[in-house]
């Protein structure tokens, strides 16, 4: 019962991280969206600076989300190396873990896009007001930002979680079962 | 000699590790043979090599020079997926710290290796029940590892090393962490699936209690086979330790 209630904790702060980073990305990224489906797309310096917050926030994002899927997969080294003594092979205990890793990734993406989103309809609600800020945002810009944010969330962990799966799943089972959590 | 009476050999294992500066042989030329259906006891002090050993007969780890055969089979000769395959279902592993998964239910971890194996699912939930009644946990299934005791954990993991009927069970210190009355349970039981299944045994031990059961005892130390004793030579010497003093006022016992 603990145990599952600690893992629950791990993944939820796991989850917390890709949360927060799709959030900030898909906030950050929206003007450079909504300019490119209003075809107001000028270069100037104006863009300059809304790129650099959004590669800013897609390298937090990359860190923050590789950290977490760092530390979820190596705790879970013993665990990597008892389904080996059981005779899993090295290519379904990496699949387990990317299956695993793909649903955290769509699940908090979508959470953080749903944040990130519901941040630009306010704060484009307050300083534009409903009709000039808020009926632009077209089923098409929420759909772009949803699939987008969806889309490098999950791309983002599964990547993350695929170096460590893979190196765990390499190593004699002895040394993942010696590893302490 | 006929080909499959030993069913794990190892000739002239050797197991180095380094550290930093120093290599320390943890194994340092090990050949023991042990037949099918043998109930063996590895005992010696601690650090004397014996889960080295442990992993090395059940290929968790590589040795550094020498080999072991399992049915007459280098494992060095052995893919990754061959040694899956072994690992699977050949060899069930029982662990000092059960290493059960945590979240997964008795049955769902009874189960795992029978997934591993390709069993269909329903047969694979009518082994794993089957083997929980076996070791007597039948009505606890559905019991979460941190839900039973240490006794009844390392049950579920007796049955779990039993999901794809293994010949041979490796055990490192099965009653590492059990109090005296559930080790003893636990060997009783070892001794029953060994009788009843011909399941070969092996077992690193510091337990005393084991050796009444074994049918012989291999001591290690410092990475070395001191002897191989057959039981009836073990309680005589068990006799010497238990009660030194008797044994040096008596003279000859036996
Ligand atoms: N991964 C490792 N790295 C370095 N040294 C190791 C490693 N594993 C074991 N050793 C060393 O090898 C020796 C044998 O260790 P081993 O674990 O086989 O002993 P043991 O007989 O099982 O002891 P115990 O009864 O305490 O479990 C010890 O001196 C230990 O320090
Ligand atoms: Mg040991």
């Amino acid at each position: 019962m603990n145990s599952l209630k600690i893992r629950f904790w791990r993944s939820m702060i796991t989850g917390a991280g890709i949360f927060l980073g799709i959030a900030f990305l898909c906030f950050s990224g929206s003007p450079i969206l909504i300019s490119l489906f209003q075809h107001t797309l000028v270069p100037g310096p104006d863009l300059n600076r809304q790129l650099w917050l959004v590669v800013m926030a897609l390298l937090v994002c990359t860190v923050g989300i590789m950290n977490s899927m760092l530390m979820s997969v190596s705790e879970r080294f013993r665990e990597i190396g008892t389904m080996k003594c059981l005779g899993a092979l090295n290519s379904l205990i990496v699949r387990l873990f990317l299956i695993e890793a793909l649903f955290m990734g769509f699940v908090s993406s979508f959470g953080g896009w749903v944040l990130g989103f519901f941040a630009v309809f306010v704060v484009r609600w307050i300083t534009l007001g409903w009709a000039g800020g808020v009926t632009s945002l077209t089923p098409g810009i929420i759909a772009g930002s949803l699939l987008l944010s969806v889309l490098i969330g999950g791309a983002l962990t599964l990547i993350a979680a695929l170096l460590p799966a893979q190196r765990a799943a390499q190593m004699p089972p002895a040394a993942a079962l010696r590893t302490e959590v | 000699m006929s080909a499959t009476e030993y069913i794990v050999r190892t000739k002239d294992v050797v197991k180095v590790f380094t550290l930093g500066e120093e290599k320390l042989r943890a194994l340092d030329g090990v050949n023991v043979d042990i037949r099918r259906g043998e109930y063996i006891s590895i005992m010696g002090p601690s650090g004397s090599g014996k889960s080295t050993l442990f992993n090395a007969i059940g290929g968790l780890d590589k040795p550094d020079s020498g080999s072991v055969f399992i049915n007459d089979v280098d494992m060095a000769q052995l893919d990754a997926g061959e040694l899956a395959y072994l690992r699977c279902h050949t060899i069930g592993y029982i662990f000092q710290t059960f290493n059960l998964i945590t979240v997964m239910t008795a049955l769902e971890n009874v189960t795992l290796p029978t997934i591993f194996a390709g069993t269909p699912t329903d047969d694979g939930i009518a082994r794993g029940m089957e083997l929980l009644d076996i070791v007597g946990l039948g009505h606890r299934y559905h019991h979460k590892p941190s839900q039973l005791s240490g006794g009844q954990q390392q049950r579920v993991a007796i049955a779990r090393s039993l999901a794809n009927n293994p010949s041979i069970i490796l055990a490192d210190e099965p009653t590492g962490n059990l109090d005296s009355k559930t080790g003893e349970e636990i060997i009783a039981l070892l001794r029953r699936l060994n009788k009843e299944q011909g399941v070969t045994i092996i077992t690193a031990t510091h337990d005393y209690k084991m050796v009444d059961v074994s049918d012989r005892v291999i001591w290690i130390r410092d990475g070395k086979v001191e002897k191989i004793e057959n039981r009836a030579d073990i309680q005589l010497s068990i006799g010497g330790m238990a009660g030194e003093a008797e044994h040096l006022a008596g003279g000859e016992t036996g």
